[in-house]
């Protein structure tokens, strides 16, 4: 060990401006999991999460309703998604000239940025109407807030499978032309396969999006907090329906509220560390 | 498979992926133009320097750019200093030890909290415990939290790329660390630290979860960041679910054209940076 290591004041106020964000993390936690823990010990952990019936002015919190809903949203929105940011990818990356590629990345780059409460209110004026048309219902519903869900995350699955696209070696590629292969058959031989941990971290954090998106969703799913049942049919999910209830809810409403939250958290949590998994062990 | 087989499926795939392009340029096209073409007449100077009034929130939208300014530049001005600093000690302190790989997850973790759980926290630990009410600051710190993770990630980015012979030539001439970050380092990669500021506020800007419960709904112009105020974003989720479509059109113009206008602009510098960088470097 060298012992001339001396940690400078400098280090040690930029230490600490780091950790910020680890102290930030934990009290995130802290007070979630603090404000929505007694729904726990008094519905139970096993009926909150299982519970079919969310009605909280009857006192019946029952999240099985909100939690199938979000992962109906997520496994939905990623099926549409997953083959166009992909295809994107490939596009860009082994396809496109120059120029194009650049304004492809502009594109998608502006898309990522669109705050998701102009999602919401595109979805409202556009995909409602249709939805109401196509399969007439009320419009609101899975299917509006799916595709919504899918052009969000769309950037997202583009930049995580386009990156893991380019880092695959160019032999890889070369191998296959040699053979004598399209150029179909060298993305889809030589470097899709080297690719798909990368393209399967992209689909993973989308997930992560797709899930605790509040805005976009609250305002297309038309937030009937029953258990699924059509696709065309309103329902609820977990952020949208805590971002709707929290402007009035009091005493254990709120405490349940808390607790979705928290769940939310532990959704989150788990897909960074399956993203992180997946991720790490492509080296 | 026979060869002309092979090359129809080549030829479909090619077709197929440059219809996805045109699917997705096409959307954003159409997205930006039908947001546009019916909320127009919000590039007025009554719109834009007037506040509502009425139960239909006629009128202009000035106090909600006021809400939306303040509160994104009051959490710039807290999230920047703390993201570049984190992104200094990163890049230049940092090893790869145990305790700096946990920092790296918590803030991968930090940057997958669902904004209406930052909302959540924010309610609790700045509006409550703290006792800030529904105020700016609330709302800023709240932010400050959301965005910490891409200021710090692209700060440091921007740190690793200055080659080392930058930082080898001026330890050379005798500065020391701290000098060389400082006086080397950290003006050379200026430019991708603006590009992480600008996302940052765009993200800021267009937030609406995380500050609803934070910096209120209250249509007023804050003044001190002990006051309340409804954002751009607010302002448009409410109008848009309370049916005041024609309102929300023109409040989700500003909102777009400031937003695309940021990213226009990181993207420029970066473009820009990225080029000067290549070229010196050789």
């Amino acid at each position: 060990m060298k012992r001339s290591r001396r940690v400078s004041p400098t280090q040690a106020v930029l230490f600490m401006m780091t950790l910020i964000s680890v102290v930030g993390l934990a009290l995130i936690f802290f007070f979630v999991i603090r404000e929505g823990y007694p729904i726990f010990s008094k519905v139970g952990l096993g009926k909150f999460l299982l519970g079919r019936e969310w009605l909280p002015t009857r006192g019946l919190f029952g999240a099985l309703p909100l939690i199938l809903t979000s992962l109906m949203l997520v496994v939905g929105s990623v099926l549409v998604a997953t083959p166009l940011g992909v295809g994107l990818a490939i596009y860009m990356v082994e396809y496109s000239p120059r120029p194009v590629r650049r304004f492809l990345k502009t594109i998608v780059e502006l898309l990522a940025g669109i705050p998701s409460v102009i999602f919401g209110f595109f979805g409202i004026t556009v995909f409602i109407p249709l939805t109401r048309h196509y399969f007439g219902s009320s419009g609101f519903g899975l299917i509006p807030a799916i595709v919504v869900l899918a052009i969000m995350i769309l950037p997202t699955i583009t930049a995580v499978s386009g990156d893991a696209i380019r880092a695959v070696p160019r032999e890889n590629r070369l191998i296959v032309q040699a053979l004598g292969g399209t150029r179909w058959q060298t993305v889809r031989r030589g470097v899709l396969p080297s690719a798909f941990r990368g393209i399967i971290t992209g689909t993973i954090l989308a997930e992560g999006r797709a899930i605790g998106e509040t805005m976009a969703v609250l305002m297309v799913l038309g937030n009937a907090p029953m258990m699924p049942k059509a696709l065309n049919q309103p329902a609820a999910a977990m952020p949208s329906q805590i971002a709707l209830d929290m402007a009035y809810a009091t005493g254990d409403h709120r405490v349940a509220l808390f607790a979705l939250g928290a769940v939310l958290l532990v959704f989150a949590a788990v897909l960074i560390f399956a993203a992180r998994r997946v991720g790490r062990q492509r080296r | 498979m026979t060869s002309v087989m092979r090359k129809i499926v080549d030829r479909m795939m090619f077709a197929l992926f440059i219809f996805i392009a045109a699917v997705v340029t096409a959307f954003l096209v159409y997205f930006i133009f039908y947001i546009v073409s019916r909320g127009y007449t919000a590039f007025s100077w009554t719109f834009l320097s007037t506040a509502p009034h009425g139960i239909k929130m006629e009128g202009g939208v000035l106090p909600m750019i006021v809400s939306s300014v303040y509160l994104t530049l009051l959490t710039l001005l807290i999230a920047v200093p703390l993201g570049v600093g984190g992104g200094i000690y990163l890049a230049e302190y940092a090893g790869k030890g145990r305790i700096v790989e946990s920092i790296r997850f918590a803030i991968d973790l930090l940057s997958s909290v669902p904004s209406i759980v930052f909302g959540l926290f924010g309610l609790v630990l700045f509006v409550q415990v703290m006792g800030l009410k529904y105020s700016m600051l609330a709302g800023a710190l709240t932010l400050t939290l959301m965005v910490l993770p891409i200021i710090l990630k692209i700060s440091e980015e921007s740190f690793r790329a200055v080659p080392d012979a930058y930082r080898e030539a001026s330890l050379a001439l005798g500065a020391t660390k701290e000098q060389t970050i400082f006086r080397v380092v950290l003006p050379t990669a200026i430019a991708g630290i603006l590009t992480g500021a600008i996302l940052a506020a765009g993200r800021a800007f267009g937030e609406t979860a995380a500050v609803l419960y934070t910096a209120g709904m209250a249509p007023l112009a804050p003044v001190s960041p002990l006051e309340g105020g409804r954002t751009l974003s607010v302002h448009l989720y409410l109008l848009a679910t309370t049916g005041h479509l024609e309102e929300a059109y023109r409040v989700a113009v500003v909102l777009l054209v400031i937003i695309l206008l940021f990213n226009l602009a990181s993207n420029w510098i970066m473009n820009r940076y990225r080029r000067k960088f290549v070229s010196e470097a050789i």
